[in-house]
């Protein structure tokens, strides 16, 4: 059953053609990695999923709907969720205050309510605060709760980024390079991560990766892109065997 | 006094920026029944000289952010600033014009350079709203120094420039020929620096990638320090291209200084052919609206006229919008 | 050294951290109740100011410090708020209708103000508010009907159900409750989801609406809410100044308070406090400092017998009284602080907190940023 749909999706910036029909549907529970050379439009096809870019061509069907259109801020409540490759943390607010800001998707109190603080909201912030919780607890962050993102390492930052998607109680997870910047440990923790995710959380997820090991160990399914254009798609045996991603990615 | 009420084309010469008229309310606004066409150039060219003025100011905002990413909200005062010492230089040292011209825009460029390397340059890195708020603290202090040092009252500074020539009807006060000349002339000068010479060049690439001018070996201090010499010199130039028409007080530059910042945001702020022509059009516009609009609204046209211009097109005329890239 | 130990989520979302912060508070609290019969009804009145103040600052606080949408303009609300409550009360209607009518139509304001700047960033932003704040300025001048123009208006004292806070004691009280309250209802948005919103929006736009933060109301209703906040400064400035006229809200006043959140510190409601007690102060120091130092030293140098002494104390006394001096004044500090203390008053504040608190192992890298440079980084 498929949860999410790119058909036939292109995107040019002025005359460079960034993304050039590609096609591929992600199961549901399935981990689907998207590999490439830098420059092969994977970020921007994540660009276009969060509907931060419009696509100029072809069409986007989530959970039965089409998306190809719809505002980026009501993504998160469809069920999308993203981590950025450059982590777009707030850097000036504290690892709490980023997770909490997740549950923004689920906010049932008006303005109005927030205001005066009524007993609601009282209410409903104990309850983003303990879902936030299962989130820590499941990445081990209890120790920077309330550190401010300035103050932490890149790779608490990395795995902070992971957190804040989380926190939003997505269907589909769209994971940006999860295991750059980060040493043989901290991508093997990763790993771990990715695959309790789709076992244990049992949310979808969408990957780009450059590293093959991770992603030989957690990927179901594998799509190639250069130059925006899709060269293979299959098991990741089958994709890095491919003549054609041989000769342009793996230097074969 | 100032000197172009009592002149038939009062109502369109003497500016609303004129601090003696603005100071007195008193101003009387001839009201011009029908347009004529030695009326519409007439402003046409006052309007070209004002707006000479403002592009001048702008393009000093505009060379400093394209290079440093800061705003420098002391320019009008370092308009004012240059506009002091030349008057130092001719009514107090008895110097002649030309030499003050060139003694106050050398001494003004070197205190721009100055303050780069003492102040902004520990500032480098912090956002953005920070350093604004500093060049506003800075030209709060080149006020206050101003009138101390050299009194807060109005003060008037002798040009070779007096007199006026009359071509079909049109009267060309030699006041505000020089100052269009002048701003074609500096601008030129600019154009050919920063287009033929090495230390030209060294400026565009840094103002386009620091990191990369770093590696190709251009020292990126000195030419920051450098722009703001150049922003610093346009600046007092422009003070001194002004003092004839509004006259010298500190407040000179606050308020050209407002206007200049509609023209640059008209324009687009990193685009420097875009300052000029943003001036022009705001010197244009309030001339054009002081004649055949009420006196208020003569005053904020401009300034309604930028925001509609943003409005329709948040990145100014020349300018480009920037995304961040996630 | 004090350890916050949680166990429960209450905690984090009460207004104070925990008993001890509640009694330093409720201390200052009474000592802010009592100082009106403690100190000479002259310093009474300025301290009214300073709440009038913190009632700006807390305004541009929200907008520019947690928000991050830079306003340079903001005196324009200011004088709305003035003017529309003195125009109502004018026109005889009571006291508590006029100043709620006030604050709406500033609110109203600041949403209108808002809409455009949506689509402008940063630098735009803050000369598109440049813009908007002379033509208001222009509108007071020429809407003679409402604001009288140049003639000005004068406005009476506040009556309330009858009562009249025509002293400067009870007037003192009465900014102070409003004060209170105002800090109470920002306290509230800023645990609440919309304040975190806010934080947002400052700090990654991007990465907001991935979150689902629809940028467009929460800029609206930051502007709004700040404007609010002007509107209901505006109503009490208007009483406390008692005489209103267009060249008050100039966009030197604007500067002004942007000059309190910053020398205050950016990014915390302590910060407008502190900012108001020192833009407030700062005045009547100079005017002190200025009757008091020539006088001062010239008896130390006849004390010591060194005369240059004494003529440097009458040198610093003719400086001070120069016109414009208090202006550049202000300008040196705003500079000093920006360059020596970027985190203003509130963050000194706290590294002097940490200091006595971790003796003596205090670090003073704890407080470091990291800087950003490339230009990429800068776009939010």
């Amino acid at each position: 059953m498929s949860l999410f749909t790119a058909e036939n999706l292109s995107v040019s910036f002025g005359g460079i053609r960034a993304v050039d029909g590609v096609s591929f549907d992600v199961d549901n529970g399935e981990v689907f990695t998207i590999i490439g050379p830098n420059g092969a439009g994977k970020t921007t096809i994540f660009n276009l999923v969060s509907r931060i870019y419009n696509p100029t061509g072809g069409r986007l069907m989530f959970d039965g709907a089409d998306i190809t259109a719809v505002a980026p801020h009501k993504i998160a409540a469809l069920g999308i969720a993203r981590t950025f490759q450059n982590i777009e943390l707030f850097e000036h607010a504290t690892l709490l205050q980023n997770l909490l800001l997740a549950r923004h998707a689920h906010k049932r109190s008006g303005f109005f309510s927030e205001l005066l603080f009524l007993p609601s909201v009282r209410r409903m912030e104990i309850e983003h605060r303990a879902a936030v919780e299962h989130v820590i607890d499941f990445l081990d962050l209890q120790q920077y709760r309330d550190s401010l993102i300035v103050n932490l390492p890149y790779g608490v930052r990395k795995v902070t980024e992971l957190a804040r998607a989380l926190c939003t109680n997505p269907k589909l997870l769209l994971l940006d390079e999860p295991s750059s910047g980060l040493n043989v440990e901290e991508t093997e923790d990763m790993a771990f991560w990715i695959q309790d995710i789709k076992t244990v959380l049992g949310i979808t997820v969408l990957m780009v990766e450059h590293d093959m090991t991770l992603v030989s160990a957690v990927s179901d399914r594998v799509l190639a892109l250069n130059y925006g254009k899709p060269l293979a798609i299959g098991t990741p045996r089958q994709v890095q065997n491919h003549p054609d991603v041989a000769r342009a990615y793996l230097g074969g | 006094m100032c000197q172009f009420t009592t002149g038939p084309h009062s109502a369109l010469t003497a500016l609303n920026s004129c601090s003696y008229c603005r100071r007195t309310r008193r101003h009387q606004i001839a009201r011009h029944k029908g347009w004529k066409l030695v009326t519409f150039l007439q402003l046409t060219l006052n309007g070209l000289a004002v707006g000479c003025i403002y592009g001048l100011v702008a393009l000093g905002f505009v060379l400093i952010y394209k290079a440093t990413e800061l705003v420098n909200f002391a320019q009008g005062d370092l308009l004012m600033l240059g506009a002091f010492v030349a008057y130092m230089a001719v009514v107090w040292w008895k110097l002649d014009y030309w030499v003050a011209f060139l003694i106050s825009g050398v001494l003004v460029a070197a205190f721009g350079a100055l303050l780069d390397a003492v102040v902004l340059r520990r500032v480098i890195g912090q956002p953005q709203f920070a350093v604004v708020m500093l060049t506003i603290g800075l030209g709060s202090i080149f006020r206050t120094f101003a009138s101390v040092t050299w009194g807060s009252e109005i003060y008037t500074l002798p040009t070779p420039f007096g007199g006026v020539t009359t071509i079909g009807g049109v009267t060309l006060s030699h006041q505000y020929l020089s100052i269009v000349a002048g701003t074609f002339l500096l601008c030129g000068v600019l154009y050919l620096f920063f287009t033929y010479t090495r230390i030209g060049i060294a400026m565009q690439a840094t103002s386009q990638n620091q990191l990369a001018a770093y590696y190709m070996g251009i020292p990126v201090k000195l030419i920051f320090s450098l722009i703001w010499a150049i922003s610093a010199g346009v600046a007092a130039a422009a003070g001194i291209l002004l003092s004839p028409v509004t006259l010298i007080d500190t407040n000179m530059g606050f308020a050209v200084a407002l206007k200049a910042f509609a023209a640059a945001v008209l324009g687009g702020f990193g685009s420097i052919p875009g300052a000029l022509v943003g001036g022009i059009i705001i010197g244009l516009i309030e001339l054009y609206a002081g004649a055949a609009l009420s006196e208020g609204l003569k005053n904020t046209a401009p300034y309604i006229v930028m925001l509609v211009v943003l409005a329709i097109r948040p990145q100014g005329l020349f300018g480009t919008l920037a995304r961040k890239k996630v | 050294m004090r350890f916050l130990f949680k166990t429960s989520y209450e905690q984090d979302i009460r207004l104070f951290r925990d008993r001890t912060d509640a009694f330093w508070y409720g201390l200052l609290a009474l000592l802010v109740l009592a100082l009106p019969f403690a100190i000479d009804e002259y310093y009474v009145g300025e301290t009214s100011w300073v709440f009038i103040y913190a009632l700006c600052g807390l305004s541009l606080m929200v907008l520019v410090g947690y928000t991050g949408l830079v306003s340079l303009g903001h005196a324009a609300f200011l004088g709305i708020g003035a003017y529309a409550h003195a125009y109502f009360l004018q026109l005889g209607l009571p006291w508590v209708i006029s100043m709620v009518l006030a604050v709406a139509i500033t609110t109203a304001a600041g949403f209108v103000v808002g809409l455009p700047a949506l689509r402008m960033t940063g630098i735009y932003l803050a000369i598109a508010t440049l813009a908007f704040a002379v033509i208001i300025q222009e509108v007071f001048s020429r809407w003679e009907s409402v604001t009288h123009g140049f003639a000005g208006m004068p406005v009476g004292k506040p009556i309330i159900f009858g009562i009249s806070f025509d002293d400067d004691r009870s007037f003192y009280y009465l900014c102070l409750f409003f004060l209170l309250i105002a800090l109470w209802l920002t306290r509230n948005l800023l645990r609440a989801p919309t304040g975190r919103a806010w934080i947002a929006i400052r700090d990654s736009e991007i990465a907001a609406q991935s979150m689902g933060v629809y940028l467009a109301i929460y800029k609206s209703f930051s502007f709004a809410y700040s404007a609010g906040l002007m509107g209901l400064a505006g109503a009490l400035f208007a009483h406390k100044i008692a005489y209103l006229a267009p060249d008050i809200f100039t966009i030197l006043l604007s500067i002004q308070f942007l000059l309190l959140v910053i020398v205050g510190g950016l990014g915390s409601l302590h910060g407008a406090v502190f900012g108001a007690i020192f833009v407030a102060l700062l005045p009547p120091l100079i005017a002190i400092l200025r009757d008091s130092i020539p006088d001062s030293l010239a008896s130390f140098a006849a004390a010591t017998g060194i005369p240059p002494i004494g003529s440097l104390g009458a040198a610093i006394g003719a400086f001070l009284a120069k016109p414009g001096v208090e202006a550049g004044i202000f300008g040196l500090i705003l500079v000093l602080v920006i360059l020596l203390e970027p985190l203003g008053i509130y963050g000194r504040w706290l590294k002097i907190k940490l200091f006595f608190s971790t003796f003596p192992m205090y670090k003073k890298a704890t407080f470091k940023r990291q800087k950003s440079y490339m230009r990429s980084e800068r776009l939010r």
